[in-house]
C-alpha cells in the first residue's frame, strides 16, 4: 500500500520524528552526564503518535500532554532550546526551570502543558473544552495519555462529564503497553482499552501507532468530527516505547527479545523505507534532516548551556499572581 | 437583616449577573437549590448553562473547573462538604495550587472553590470534619473562612475576582444566621483579620464558627471581670501575622480556637507564629482550644463534647488569665 501524501507532507512528518528522537537521545546523553536531573522520560519509539497526532490538529487548538511531552512541545513550535534548558533548569527554559522536562508549557502555543499525575489532566482538558462551549470557541481540545491513566477514576469521570455535557474533547490514548513496568494484562480487566468509551456515549477507535501517516489520518478524521458535533471521540494509538520508563528502570518486567520484536516496526525506520520505495524522498534527503536536526540539537544544547540559573532570591515568584508577604 | 445563606446566594447573583465569564457548578446546586438552599432560584434566573448539575465526580469537576479558568472563564465551584472535597484534593494540589509557577508564570487559575465545614448537625464522622488547614497548608492557593454574614457575601466576590485560586470555607452552622449586609460601602480587605471584640486582657483567637463561640465566651468573661479581645483570623491562608501579634502584644494572653483537630492544625500555626515573634509579649503559656482526637461522633452529647464549646474556652482563658 502506498502512502498517498505528497513528497512535502512526508518529509515533513519524517523531519519532525527525527528532530524529536535525536533531541531526546542528546538528552539522554546529557543526563548521564548529570546535565539533566529528576525524572527523564524518553518517547522514543512512539514518535509516529505525536508527530501525526500533532500534524492533524490546528494552531488553535488546546494541547493537555503527559510527562512524557518533549515530542509534543517540540512539534506544537516550543523551540528546542527552550526544551533543552528547561530540562536543564535554567531560567531561559520554557517553565522558567520550575517544571523540568515533564512540565513543559507555552501560552502562546496553547500547550496546557506537561502533567505527572496520571490521569490528573484530563479533567483540565475537559475544562478547556468547557470554556471553549460556553464562550462559542470552535476549537479541539487534544488530551494525551497513557494506558495506564485508563485506570484513574479521572479518565471514567472524564469520559462521562465529556459526554454528558457535550464537549470538544478528543481523547488520545497512547497506549504503550505498559503502566510503567505493569503490562496492560495486568493492569485492566479488558485490555482491548477502546471498548471502554462506548459505555459513556464516546465513540471511539483505534490506530496502529507506530505508522505516522495512519495516525495523522486517523486524528484529523476523529479532530474534524469532535469540532463539527461538538462532543468527544476517543482515539487509542497503538505504540510502543523502546526505552525505559525513566532514567532510574531496570526494565524487569520485559524481556529484551519483546523489545528487539517491536523495533522492527520503529516508526521512523519504518517510513523512511516506505518513502523511498515509494518514490517520495531519497537518502539525501534524509541526510539532509539528520543534518538539520544535528544542528538543532547543537544549538539547543548551546542554549541551555548559556542560559543564567534563576536567583534563589526570586524562586518564590510565580506562586501567586502577587508577592503575599 | 439577612441571613448567611442569602448572603452567599446575594453574592453569587451579583457575579453572574456582572460577569458572563463567571458560571456556578456543583453537586445539586441547580433543581434542587443546593445541599443547603444557598442557591435557591439561580439555575431559574441564569439557565442550566451557567448554573450547572454536575455528576457525583468531585475530582473531574474541579478539575474541570481548573481547565475553565486556564481557558479564560471564572468558575465558582461548590464542592457539598470538605469531606467530599478530599476526593478533589489531586486537583487542587497538584494542579490548581501549581500551575503558575510551574509554568514559569504563563498560566493562572482564577477558580472559586465553595465548600461547607465543621461539625454541630449530628451528621457524624463524614460530614462534620473541619479540614481547612490541609489546604491552608498548600502554596499556590488561599483559604478564606467567613464568619459573618458580611463577609460571607463579600469573601466570595473577592474569590471570584481574585486571580488565584480560592477556597471559601463556610461553616454548617453558619447558614442560618442573621446579620446586617451591606452591598453598597468597598468591603475590607478579606486578607486581614478582624477584631471582633476588643478586650485588654487575653486574646480569643478564632476563625469560621468558633468566632461566634469567642465571642459569647467574651461575654461570659466580661461578667468576671475579664476583657477578652476576639480575633477573627478570616484568612487562613495567609494568615495576617501582624494583626495575631498586634493584638498578642496588647493582651500578653493568647487562647486559640480552633475546630480541627489539635495536632498539625491551625491553632498549631497560630501558636508557632505567636511563639517565634511574640514570645516575650507574653505573660501565661499560649492555649489551643480544639476538637478532641476522634472522629466526630453522632450522637449529639458526644458530639458536643467533641468539639470546642463556650465552656472550654471560657476555661481556658480564665487559666490563661488567672493562672493554675
Amino acid at each position: 500500500m502506498t502512502l498517498d501524501i505528497s513528497r512535502d507532507d512526508a518529509l515533513e512528518l519524517l523531519r519532525d520524528m527525527i528532530r524529536i528522537r535525536r533531541l531526546e537521545e542528546k538528552s539522554a546523553e546529557l543526563y548521564a552526564k548529570q546535565k539533566i536531573r529528576g525524572f527523564l522520560h524518553l518517547y522514543i519509539g512512539e514518535e509516529a503518535v505525536g508527530v501525526g497526532a500533532l500534524h492533524a490538529l490546528r494552531e488553535d487548538d488546546n494541547i493537555v500532554a503527559t510527562y512524557r511531552e518533549h515530542g509534543h512541545a517540540l512539534v506544537r513550535g516550543i523551540p528546542a532550546g527552550e526544551i533543552m534548558a528547561e530540562m536543564y533548569g535554567k531560567a531561559n527554559g520554557c517553565s522558567g526551570g520550575r517544571g523540568g522536562s515533564m512540565h513543559l508549557f507555552s501560552r502562546e502555543r496553547r500547550f496546557f502543558g506537561g502533567h505527572a499525575i496520571v490521569g490528573g489532566g484530563l479533567p483540565i482538558a475537559v475544562g478547556l473544552a468547557l470554556a471553549d462551549k460556553m464562550k462559542g470557541e470552535m476549537r479541539v481540545t487534544a488530551c494525551f495519555f497513557g494506558d495506564g491513566a485508563t485506570d484513574e477514576g479521572e479518565f471514567h469521570e472524564s469520559l462521562n462529564l465529556a459526554a454528558l455535557w457535550k464537549l470538544p474533547v478528543l481523547f488520545l490514548c497512547e497506549n504503550n503497553r505498559y503502566a510503567m513496568g505493569t503490562a496492560l494484562e495486568r493492569h485492566v480487566s479488558d485490555s482491548d482499552i477502546a471498548n471502554n468509551p462506548p459505555a459513556y456515549g464516546v465513540p471511539s477507535d483505534s490506530v496502529n501507532g507506530m505508522d505516522v501517516v495512519a495516525v495523522q489520518r486517523a486524528v484529523h478524521n476523529e479532530a474534524e468530527l469532535v469540532r463539527e458535533t461538538s462532543e468527544p471521540r476517543f482515539l487509542e494509538l497503538r505504540t510502543y516505547r523502546f526505552r525505559a520508563h525513566s532514567m532510574y528502570d531496570a526494565e524487569l518486567y520485559r524481556t529484551k527479545e519483546e523489545v528487539e520484536e517491536y523495533k522492527k516496526q520503529d516508526p521512523i525506520e519504518g517510513f523512511q523505507e516506505r518513502g523511498q520505495s515509494d518514490g517520495l524522498f531519497t537518502q539525501a534527503d534524509i541526510d539532509a534532516i539528520e543534518a538539520d536536526a544535528a544542528k538543532e540539537v547543537a544549538e539547543a544544547v548551546e542554549f541551555a548551556e548559556q542560559g543564567d540559573w534563576e536567583p534563589v532570591e526570586t524562586m518564590t515568584r510565580h506562586t501567586y499572581a502577587r508577592d503575599l508577604s | 437583616m439577612t441571613s448567611y445563606r442569602d448572603a452567599v446566594r446575594t453574592a453569587l447573583q451579583t457575579l453572574l449577573r456582572e460577569d458572563p465569564r463567571v458560571f456556578f457548578m456543583g453537586e445539586d446546586v441547580g433543581r434542587y437549590g443546593g445541599p443547603y438552599a444557598v442557591s435557591k432560584g439561580l439555575q431559574e434566573e441564569f439557565g442550566e448553562e451557567r448554573v450547572r448539575d454536575t455528576p457525583l465526580c468531585e475530582s473531574t469537576f474541579v478539575g474541570a473547573g481548573i481547565g475553565a479558568a486556564l481557558g479564560g472563564m471564572r468558575p465558582i465551584v461548590e464542592v457539598m462538604t470538605v469531606n467530599f472535597s478530599l476526593l478533589a484534593l489531586d486537583q487542587v494540589v497538584n494542579n490548581a495550587a501549581v500551575m503558575r509557577h510551574m509554568s514559569g508564570g504563563q498560566f493562572e487559575v482564577p477558580i472559586a472553590v465553595r465548600m461547607a465545614t465543621g461539625g454541630g448537625k449530628q451528621i457524624a464522622a463524614q460530614h462534620s470534619h473541619s479540614l481547612e488547614n490541609w489546604y491552608a497548608h498548600v502554596p499556590g492557593i488561599k483559604v478564606l473562612a467567613p464568619a459573618t454574614v458580611q463577609d460571607a457575601h463579600d469573601m466570595l466576590l473577592a474569590a471570584v475576582e481574585d486571580p488565584d485560586p480560592v477556597f471559601v470555607f463556610e461553616h454548617q452552622m453558619l447558614y442560618g444566621i442573621e446579620g446586617p449586609l451591606d452591598t453598597e460601602s468597598t468591603p475590607p480587605s478579606p486578607w486581614r483579620a478582624a477584631i471582633r471584640r476588643a478586650g485588654k486582657d487575653v486574646s480569643l483567637i478564632a476563625y469560621g464558627g468558633s468566632v461566634h463561640k469567642a465571642l459569647t465566651a467574651a461575654e461570659e468573661l466580661e461578667k468576671e471581670g475579664v476583657r477578652a479581645e476576639v480575633v477573627d483570623l478570616r484568612s487562613l491562608r495567609p494568615l495576617d501575622r501582624d494583626t495575631i501579634i498586634e493584638s498578642v502584644s496588647r493582651t500578653h494572653r493568647a487562647v486559640v480556637i480552633d475546630e480541627a483537630w489539635k495536632t498539625g492544625s491551625l491553632a498549631s500555626e497560630v501558636s508557632a507564629i505567636l511563639a517565634e515573634e511574640a514570645f516575650y509579649e507574653l505573660d501565661a503559656p499560649i492555649a489551643r482550644v480544639c476538637t478532641v482526637e476522634v472522629p466526630i461522633p453522632y450522637a449529639k452529647h458526644l458530639e458536643e463534647a467533641a468539639i470546642p464549646q463556650v465552656d472550654r474556652i471560657v476555661a481556658a482563658a480564665r487559666r490563661s488569665v488567672v493562672g493554675g
